[in-house]
């Protein structure tokens, strides 16, 4: 809402110097938060005064324009002699043509610096010294009428005066953003009783006004829908003069306030709902057919809308009528065919209270917000109508030169606004600020509410404050009135606390541990199409091809919420890659949705005034997708560290962040989309009930994976289910026993099938090796002679070690040959040379 | 006494354990050990002058050969010189033990500038302003709760009193799954954890919720259809909006500087009442002349906007299963990336959610 701060002041006693900054922070301090603060006209500077036109000659030149050569009064201090007989005055070119001698015009002298920069000196042209400008109103910043320059009223001002007042040039606007409570404040009586009550001097109401309706009945009207519209007031003026013009005054506030001026009818009624908040519509009387009904609309009816358009209406749009049907969208839009224009004598002023409810959704069905519409939307004063169709018709009477017909119809009542019991301390109890009961009733006073000093207090809203229906309500109008500044800044003690959750320090924990490890931490959108999955290699059946679906996403492409994190992680990949990142190691840790296997149900939309039930709690989760965790990773390039390939980097960053957690993972080779099949390994954890529960695959990209997202070849990439490996973290991290004896190592060579993974005769030689094995490494990998061909030679180093003594030799050698003969068993390993 | 029997007398024997000749042997050992420039050298003295050939060792051979009355004196005289040479050895070697570790020193020289720093990750700035955030509540008592972000529209909207006709449950805000009738949202909030907590948790209760919502906004340099936020709530007796001042104090000083603090300003959200909005005091000028007139942080305005609060709509507390009279409550809501934002310098949104490695990178491991 933007209120020009001379309107403010037409209607608040505000202090003489009270500058728009000041006035603006009073209000916001009020909960009208300042948007902006412009000075139109401010832009405009020098001797802009007002001239009349002495002599006149129009002059036809050679490049086939007329222009008036004109010697202009511009008042004694400004004028020059005459070279000759002429009177004293200026010489002026000008190319309009829409004024005479004796015009009082605007002339911007030799000085004056014109909005946007454009400076005026004394210049030759068409062989003349043009000695200013006469100016139109679009060259000022008045509008963008370029038609000819402005001709003043005889009586506005006197040659030599200041332009600007006359023009209304300079005033300063306020730019309000208004919070959906204060729909009152969308409009300058609202503000300037804001305004008035900062700056605590009198509030001049714009509705306090006569209100003469004389005997009987105006336009009929009959409202078949009393839930969508319970007031419903019109008024007719007649014998309007359709040429007669908008005053600038007029022209000029609605201009400021955002509007354009379009014709005499049409500015009243907006300027009618700028002043008071109440939207009018004026119907061309002429072109009613039979009484106005307000009804909802049938099937198959449409309307075009004053914008030009057809509207097939929806049986809950709430219409205006009359015997040919759809006149307009209640509260929303009026229609084309009875609209006021240029030629209308006779007027119809509807000032209606529409349920704001009713046009909300009228308004976002059809997409047509209006001025009208916001202000029903948030809430009109449903006890201001009479006086809003009393002031159009009193505007119309003395700009457009119209009568008032006799009559007046009203057609419904506002219910009574609801009485409030509000316990006299609640303000200090809810704001912690010391009121008293007197401050508060006085606060509630000033803001327009009754009080009755009963206990409770009763408190009686405005009619203008529909949104004041709780003690709460009340409470903020309070404090707002004695000032935020007075909360008091006081820390609540809380009762000890358990610090982070488990989950919470693990999540932690990861980060570190990977960001120590070279991962770059990146974030991503869980947005992903159809496209990514189709690139990832799912098939069909794959569970990660299960997805929500947004039913609005912002891209059509991208539709549904990932079930994995691949698409995303890629996506930022090839996004750095192509920035000259090839060598990227990144990851990504969020979670993933997952609607499993069956169509999910419903979400109840459950009660408000009580808790719900645990079964209606159960009800509400039961209707969400799983939504674990996940942590991918992906290395490309030289980021694997020490030349090792991208896939070892990867596998390895997985297992380090199960250590980090404390869980042991096993690595077992795998076959799954999205990798390389011949590189890809699962990671599998002790299940809780199952042995070996899988919680995610790391490995290399399948080569067409990495063409489809466009990142490096032998990208590797891993994932893994967060919330699944941390569910398994130890509580408590048993301590070690630690053995002071000293350790036996021992190396053993296995040659074993080509196909036989290392990770099996590890398993193996592990198993037999028993309890005094302390650890086991595999630190080579042979082929070729003297090992026969597809065969392989793994040399382990094991370190053996007792927690109660010294090995001896014979004992070494039994954990080394048992575990030796489990390897061949298990997996056919012969003890090499 | 001199012997009875006197043996065979040889002449050259004898001469070699006379006082000069052993005097020679010694200084022509000594010499040499001198003149030995490097640990081979010395050992090759060693044998000459010192070994089992060397003339002290032989004269040392004879003095059996005397008689018993002379042989005390060649004793004492050839030990002596042994002696001597003995400790000119170790010394010299010591010497030359020192020299060669010295030049080894010299020889081992590197060149110290060759080395690239290495390569270490980073954590998003997101995820550590979130945590550092979380750590400023829980060093107050306060618990850090969260919840899904795929969420029942009820938990959303209705329980925060934000009716069916609200604008914000449009489909123009907020992204709805299909089909809309299941009435699930991805959260526009994360007050929706704030109802969670209240249903599962008996007041007093002090939670901090930070975490990912979702609206429908094209990206752009101020909008991203994905953030973060911080959400604050606390129910328990005799609570007022002056805690929630406190608390947001606190929060403010803990996060930007001692000096600092915050501003309330009337406004409106369906949760709270009243509610206020929250300026924090510029951290960069505090708002002071004439800093703040050149101050790119707060634009010259001293304050800079930071979030919402309240105090908590009796409403919710119902829906929630909470005793309106015997409970009051605040909460409070930040933008986390706004103010990564303005704390950090940062002035394009899209610079953080895009996942450029420059972007993350420059935080480090902490904010
Ligand atoms: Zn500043």
């Amino acid at each position: 809402m933007r209120a020009p701060v001379s309107w403010i002041r037409a209607h608040a006693d505000l202090p003489e110097g009270q500058t728009p900054q000041q006035l603006a922070a009073r209000l916001t301090a009020l909960g009208l938060k300042l948007e902006a603060i412009t000075s139109p006209g401010a832009d405009l500077t020098g001797p802009l005064v007002v001239g009349r036109v002495l002599s006149l000659d129009r002059e036809e030149h050679t490049n086939g324009k007329t222009i008036s050569w004109c010697r202009v009064d511009v008042g004694p201090e400004h004028n020059l002699a005459a070279p000759s007989k002429d009177e004293p005055g200026r010489g002026i070119v000008c190319g309009a043509h829409n004024f005479g001698v004796g015009d009082l015009v605007v002339v911007a002298l030799p000085g004056v610096v014109l909005p946007g920069g454009l400076a005026i000196s004394a210049r030759k042209t068409y062989g003349h010294v043009s000695d200013g400008m006469i100016c139109s109103a679009a060259e000022l910043g008045l509008g963008d009428d370029h038609e000819g320059i402005i001709v003043l009223d005889a009586a506005e001002a006197e040659p030599g005066t200041d332009a600007a007042a006359p023009l209304l040039l300079r005033d300063d606007v306020i730019e309000f953003e208004i919070n959906p409570d204060r729909a009152y404040a969308l409009s300058v009586r609202g503000i300037a009783r804001d305004a008035a009550l900062g700056a605590g001097r009198p509030f001049r109401d714009p509705a306090d006004i006569a209100i003469e309706p004389g005997a009987g009945e105006s336009y009929p009207v009959r409202v078949d829908e009393v839930a969508g519209c319970d007031v419903f007031v019109t008024r007719s003026v007649t014998g309007l003069d359709p040429a007669a013009p908008t005053p600038r005054w007029l022209a000029r506030r609605l201009q400021l306030a955002g509007m354009r001026p379009i014709t005499l009818a049409v500015d009243v009624t907006n300027y009618v709902m700028l002043e008071l908040g109440q939207p009018i519509h004026g119907y061309d009387r002429d072109r009613l057919r039979g009484p106005v009904v307000v009804r909802s609309a049938r099937p198959g009816e449409t309307l075009r809308t004053l914008d030009g358009v057809e509207r097939r209406l929806d049986p809950e749009d709430l219409l205006i009528t009359d015997d040919r049907g759809p006149i307009g969208l209640a509260g929303v839009m009026g229609g084309q065919d009875t609209e006021i224009t240029a030629g209308s004598c006779a007027v119809v002023i509807e000032a209606a209270h529409f349920s704001p409810t009713t046009v909300a959704r009228t308004a976002r069905r059809h997409g047509l917000g209006s001025e009208a519409s916001k202000r029903f939307e948030r809430g009109v004063d449903p006890r201001l109508q009479r006086a809003a169709a009393q002031r159009v018709a009193d505007l119309l009477v003395r700009l457009g030169g119209g009568r008032i017909e006799a009559g007046e119809t009203i057609v419904g009542e506002p219910a009574a606004p609801a009485v409030i019991a509000l316990a006299a301390d609640l303000s200090a109890r809810v704001t912690g600020i010391a009121i008293g009961a007197s401050a508060a009733i006085a606060a509630l006073r000033a803001v327009g509410c009754t009080v009755e000093e009963s206990h409770p207090l009763q408190v009686t809203p405005p009619s203008w404050r529909m949104d004041l229906t709780d003690p709460y309500d009340l409470v903020e109008e309070v404090a707002r009135v004695v000032g935020y500044d007075s909360v008091p800044s006081v820390l609540p003690s809380a009762p000890p606390g358990r610090g982070l959750t488990a989950s919470q320090r693990l999540r932690r924990r990861v980060g570190r541990g990977l960001a120590g490890a070279g991962f770059t931490e990146v974030v991503a959108y869980p947005f992903v199409g159809g496209s990514d999955l189709d690139g990832l290699g799912l098939l069909g059946d794959d569970p990660r091809r299960r997805a929500v679906r947004v039913a609005n996403p912002l891209s059509e492409r991208e539709p549904l919420l990932h079930t994995t994190l691949a698409p995303a992680l890629l996506k930022v990949l090839a996004r750095n890659a192509g920035r000259g990142f090839d060598d990227s190691a990144l990851s990504l840790l969020t979670r993933v949705f997952l609607p499993g296997s069956g169509p999910l149900p419903p979400a109840p939309i459950l009660p408000v005034d009580r808790a719900p039930s645990a079964a209606e709690l159960g009800a509400l989760d039961a209707a969400l997708p799983d939504q674990p965790h996940h942590l991918a990773l992906v290395v490309s390039g030289q980021a694997g560290a020490d030349r090792t390939p991208a896939w070892s980097a990867a596998l390895a960053a997985v297992r380090d962040v199960a250590r980090l957690l404390g869980v042991p993972a096993g690595v077992a080779a795998d076959a799954r989309a999205p990798w390389h099949p011949g590189r890809c390994a699962r990671i599998t954890v002790d299940g809780i009930e199952a042995k070996d529960t899988v919680v995610g695959h790391a490995g290399e990209l399948h080569p067409r994976v990495c063409r489809h997202f466009g990142v490096p070849a032998r990208t590797a990439y891993a994932e893994v289910d967060l919330d699944a490996l941390a569910s398994r973290a130890p509580d408590v991290v048993p301590g070690p026993a630690i053995s002071a004896f000293p350790v036996a190592k021992t190396d053993l060579a296995l040659v074993v099938d080509e196909r036989v993974p290392a990770g099996a005769v590890e398993s193996a030689l592990r198993a037999g090796a028993g309890d005094l094995l302390e650890s086991i490494r595999l630190f080579d990998v042979y082929r070729g002679h003297p090992v026969p061909a597809a065969h392989k030679s793994l040399a382990f180093a094991l370190r053996v070690r007792a927690p109660d003594r010294t090995l001896t030799d014979d004992e070494v050698a039994v954990v080394r040959d048992t575990a030796a003969a489990a390897a061949r068993a298990a997996v056919g390993a012969e003890l090499r040379g | 006494m001199m012997p009875a029997h006197q043996p065979a007398y040889d002449p050259v024997e004898v001469a070699a354990l006379q006082p000069a000749a052993v005097d020679a042997a010694r200084d022509d050992a000594v010499s040499a050990i001198a003149a030995a420039g490097s640990l081979d050298e010395l050992k090759q003295v060693r044998l000459g002058h010192a070994g089992d050939r060397s003339p002290l060792a032989l004269a040392n051979r004879e003095i059996g050969a005397l008689p018993p009355q002379a042989r005390k004196d060649a004793g004492a005289r050839v030990g002596r010189a042994r002696a001597d040479v003995a400790a000119a050895l170790a010394a010299r070697s010591a010497e030359l033990e020192v020299a060669v570790e010295e030049q080894l020193l010299v020889d081992e020289v590197v060149d110290v500038t060759t080395v690239a720093a290495g390569s270490t990750g980073a954590r998003h700035p997101l995820t550590t302003l979130q945590e550092r955030i979380g750590d400023v509540f829980v060093a107050m008592g306060w618990e850090v709760v969260e919840g899904p972000e795929v969420e029942a529209e009820w938990l959303n909207f209705d329980a925060l009193n934000l009716g069916p006709d609200h604008p914000a449950r449009s489909m123009q805000d907020t992204f709805f799954l299909d089909p809309p009738e299941a009435h699930i949202v991805l959260r526009t909030q994360t007050s929706p954890v704030q109802v969670r907590t209240l249903l599962a948790r008996h007041p007093p209760v002090y939670v901090v919720a930070p975490g990912r919502v979702f609206r429908t906004d094209e990206p752009d340099a101020t909008h991203s259809p994905v953030f973060h936020q911080v959400e604050g709530l606390v129910v328990d007796r005799g609570i007022t909006m002056g805690h929630l001042k406190g608390s947001l104090d606190h929060f403010a000083r803990s996060m930007f500087g001692d000096h600092v603090d915050t501003r309330f300003r009337p406004s409106y959200f369906p949760f709270t009442e009243p509610s206020a909005e929250v300026d924090l005091r510029c951290f960069v000028c505090l708002g002071r002349t004439p800093a703040v007139e050149s101050c790119r942080t707060c634009k010259g305005e001293a304050w800079i906007e930071w979030g919402g609060c309240g105090v908590v709509n009796p409403r919710v507390l119902v829906a929630c299963g909470v005793d309106p009279d015997e409970f009051t409550g605040f909460a409070f809501g930040m933008g986390i990336d706004r103010t990564l934002m303005f704390r950090h310098g940062v002035s394009d949104m899209r610079d953080m959610a895009e996942g450029d490695v420059r972007f993350t990178r420059a935080f480090g491991v902490e904010v």
